[in-house]
């Protein structure tokens, strides 16, 4: 398992390096400056601050320059927001995305695991129907929408919940809740789904013609099968929740890490698109490897090689 | 709908909330202690006045910072004292003495005049790097030594008498000096703190973070939390202390107008930065006391590409210009109350006389277009509208396309780049027509006329008229301001005339204010002093 893990880790940082290359030269092809303004600036002013950031180098010079202080976890400074370096503002928004990830993570799996294997177990009965119908309109809902009707309900209607900003307990409630009930429709999709391929196996018929109680046959022979699809979600589901939903973000007015990404794009602030990507492909590479763990465990059919 | 309620609250209790119920709105508690709640557009990408050049950012600036001259609550014209007490010029107004009061920095420093020299050293200083240096040209010699032709900057006509005066010698006679001195870019950095964070040049400097941050205005820092607040509060060594009624105020970076608006109707804002054009017609109706429609000094304008076939045709440019209806656009597509642009210098500058040259008259559009020889707008080539992503410019941009397609029988085809590609190809001159608009920096025509001049920065349009520069070039000398007003209505007749510019609308401040907000008036430029706001806890 050592030697698994040892070669996915090296394969990760691989795929990370790509990924950088990849993203520096295509931010260093894209048209436009992160320096360029409405107000026309002087030729010799915008040298001066392009100097300041290096770009009066050529790129591939810049390139070694960069990756050099990203080796050593210096991202650089934001090339938009003056004496703010991109760690800070990662060091700040990133705890907010991790609370409103793990928040929202915990409603989804609370709510959609239990729900999917209810469905499954209960195939074709309202127990089925109730959830499976809710959560499908949950997967067509789109958070931008699910977002103001939350907020529209309990914040304006009846007045119980703040309708935005992250102050306080009482403003994780709305959206964690819209991002929750999101995945969590996702969540008992998919584990309806493996439950019931579990469910339909002959070794199922078989025990159950023996006499095995079904409860056993959930709790102890199907479920671990049953969670897999779930569990491969869970990784990509895991890294998207905690870097934020830039949209929940918007809407709620929360200062995490999603609102960056699209700053970072249209603001053209390199260092910051960089610095984002990087930590973003590191969270994905980080949530598969542990998946793949998982899925290991939990499938005796797979094994670490 | 009662029971539902109850429902909730229960469920609400049993998850532990206890703010949960009939609890007092923010905005009441704010109110009650005297704090405004303020949305203000988004994140400030700083706070240091000779880097920034967001209007997010001066807003809280200019709660932080004095210039040696104020904005004055309801005028927009009258110089308010600041750090200068008093001032005089010499008769030609190119030399004005500022006599500073006693006054201090928000770490106890005395504010003297060689920290406005120190100040403008610095915004001028090459290495700073900093946008906003142009606006100090109207300095003698500001503009050589930011061109680095000079390192001494003795030779820029800043000169301090003593620590209370302050001599400044400008290029010409300029009697909007005391205008231009409202703007941020000629305020005061305290040099104490800017030299120990790194000195005069470092653009990274860290002396304007919320740790380190200086400042000799009415407020100082209390908190600042990215992406969610800027927290000011009342700052006991401002010299005009007594004035202050507000306890503090909280500027939120909200940049969803949508979220914006749930945040004022939900209790967390006192006042909205925007209003969704598509909400303004329910608001009027139903928060009439709310909204504020209010006139603001930019032009919404459509630049034509004078160096592209057909648009190098005077004819063709202003057929563009007359054919489409702009009371209509404002009425029914913009809906903010914006005035019809009927020429490019805003409406409501005092002692200027507003353009009316161009107006709507189809029938005189399709007689130039014919006799550009496109009659009826046969054989006019497919034309491009470029505007940076945003729906509202959509909006305006086909509302336009079909008003031309209706009168002059062209075609023109609409696409949209991001801001910074957006920028570039603008400045590059890669596109046909592109939407445009500027607001301007002081209460004068010069900050609109200035920039059409033969190669200037923000010219963008490729055209160039010597009659024109000439015009600009002799205001600025002009010996009077009745002098000067004239030539640059000349100049603005001019480039109505030659239109390389499409006019559209005269712009407004649409936003909603609690009427508990006390001594916020109508202004050109959206400067309120916050020193004289207030806010009633009823």
């Amino acid at each position: 398992m050592a030697k698994f893990i040892t070669l996915r880790f090296l394969q990760g940082i691989l795929v990370l390096l790509g990924i950088y290359a990849v993203t520096f030269f295509l931010v260093a092809a894209t048209p436009g400056s992160p320096f360029s303004s409405e107000r026309a600036i002087q030729p010799e002013i915008l040298a001066q601050i392009e100097a300041f950031y290096g770009y009066d180098k050529p790129t591939s010079e810049r390139f070694i320059a960069s990756l050099g202080n990203i080796l050593h976890g210096d991202f650089g400074p934001s090339a938009v927001y003056a004496n703010r370096s991109v760690t800070d503002i990662i060091a700040e928004s990133f705890p907010v995305s991790l609370k409103l990830g793990s928040i929202s993570l915990a409603i989804a799996l609370l709510l959609g695991i239990p729900a999917g294997i209810i469905a499954a177990v209960k195939k074709n009965t309202w127990l089925d129907y109730v959830p499976m119908s809710t959560a499908m309109a949950g997967i067509c809902l789109p958070t931008f929408v699910m977002g103001p009707l939350l907020a529209l309900v309990f914040g304006l209607i009846f007045a119980v919940l703040p309708v935005a900003g992250w102050f306080g307990p009482e403003f994780v409630v709305l959206p964690s809740a819209t991002l929750g009930l999101y995945y969590a429709a996702y969540f008992a999709r998919l584990t309806r789904g493996g439950m019931l391929e579990m469910l339909n196996q002959d070794w199922v018929r078989t025990a159950r013609a023996k006499g095995v109680p079904e409860r056993t046959i959930v709790w102890k022979h199907c479920l671990k099968g049953g969670l897999i699809p779930a569990i491969t979600f869970l990784g990509p589901a895991l890294a998207g929740i905690i870097s934020g939903s830039f949209v929940v973000e918007t809407i709620f007015q929360v200062p995490g890490l999603g609102q960056w990404f699209v700053k970072g794009a249209l603001n053209r602030d390199d260092f910051l698109i960089l610095g984002l990507t990087v930590l973003f492909a590191s969270l994905i590479v980080l949530m598969n490897l542990l998946v793949d763990i998982a899925q290991v465990a939990l499938n005796p059919r797979l094994k670490y090689d | 709908m009662k029971l539902l309620r109850n429902v909730i609250l229960a469920a609400c209790m049993g998850l532990g909330l206890a703010s949960c119920g009939d609890r007092e709105r923010a905005t009441d508690v704010a109110a009650r202690e005297g704090i405004l709640m303020m949305g203000n557009g988004s994140e400030p990408k700083g706070l240091d006045p000779h880097l920034v050049t967001g209007v997010p950012e001066n807003k809280i600036i200019s709660a932080l910072l004095e210039g040696l001259i104020s904005y004055h609550p309801t005028d927009d014209l009258k110089p308010e004292p600041g750090m200068a007490e008093s001032w005089e010029s010499n008769d030609d107004y190119t030399v004005w003495t500022f006599h500073l009061r006693d006054a201090k920095w928000s770490n106890g420093d005395p504010v003297r005049a060689g920290d406005f020299a120190y100040s403008w050293q610095r915004i001028l200083t090459p290495a700073l790097g900093a946008e906003y240096a142009p606006m100090l040209y109207v300095i003698k010699g500001a503009q050589a030594f930011h061109n680095g032709e000079t390192k001494d900057f003795s030779t820029v006509g800043v000169k301090v008498i003593d620590d209370k005066t302050l001599q400044v010698t400008l290029e010409g006679p300029t009697p909007y000096f005391l205008n231009m001195l409202k703007h941020y870019s000629f305020f005061p950095v305290n040099p104490r703190v800017v030299e120990e964070n790194g000195g005069m040049a470092d653009r990274a400097s860290r002396w304007s973070t919320f740790e380190n941050y200086v400042g000799n205005g009415p407020f100082v820092l209390k908190e600042w939390v990215t992406n969610q607040v800027i927290r000011v509060e009342p700052n006991p060594t401002y010299w005009d202390a007594g004035t202050v009624k507000l306890k503090g105020i909280e500027f939120y970076p909200v940049e969803n107008a949508a979220t914006e608006e749930t945040m004022f109707r939900g209790g967390r804002l006192h006042m909205t930065n925007t209003v969704q054009p598509d909400k303004i017609p329910i608001f009027k109706e139903k928060m009439p006391n709310e909204l504020k429609i209010e006139p603001y000094l930019g032009t919404y304008f459509y630049r034509v590409n004078v160096t592209r076939p057909p648009f190098d045709n005077p004819k063709v440019r202003e057929a563009l210009a007359v054919s489409f209806d702009k009371q209509l656009l404002v009425d029914k597509v913009t809906k903010g109350g914006q005035a019809p642009a009927t020429g490019y210098v805003p409406a409501g500058i005092p002692g200027y006389e507003t353009s009316d040259k161009v107006k709507y008259d189809p029938e005189l559009g399709r007689k130039l277009l014919a006799e550009a020889g496109y009659p009826g707008g046969k054989g006019f080539p497919k034309a491009e509208i470029l505007i940076n992503t945003s729906e509202a410019h959509r909006k305006i941009a086909e509302a336009m396309q079909a008003m031309w397609k209706q009168n002059l029988g062209i075609d023109v085809g609409i696409y949209n780049q991001e801001w910074k590609v957006y920028l570039d190809s603008q400045s590059n001159l890669d596109y046909d027509i592109s939407r445009s608009a500027w607001i301007g920096d002081y209460v004068h025509p010069s900050t609109f006329i200035d920039m059409f001049t033969t190669g200037n920065g923000n010219n963008d349009t490729g055209w160039s008229n010597p009659q024109y520069d000439r015009l600009v070039a002799q205001a600025q000398v002009a010996q009077s301001e009745e002098e000067r007003l004239g030539l640059l209505r000349e100049a603005e007749n001019l480039l109505l005339t030659d239109l390389p510019i499409v006019p559209v609308y005269w712009y407004t401040r649409v936003y909603l204010k609690d009427p508990r907000v006390q001594g916020w008036y109508p202004k050109l430029l959206d400067n309120h002093p916050y020193k004289y706001v207030s806010i009633n806890a009823e």
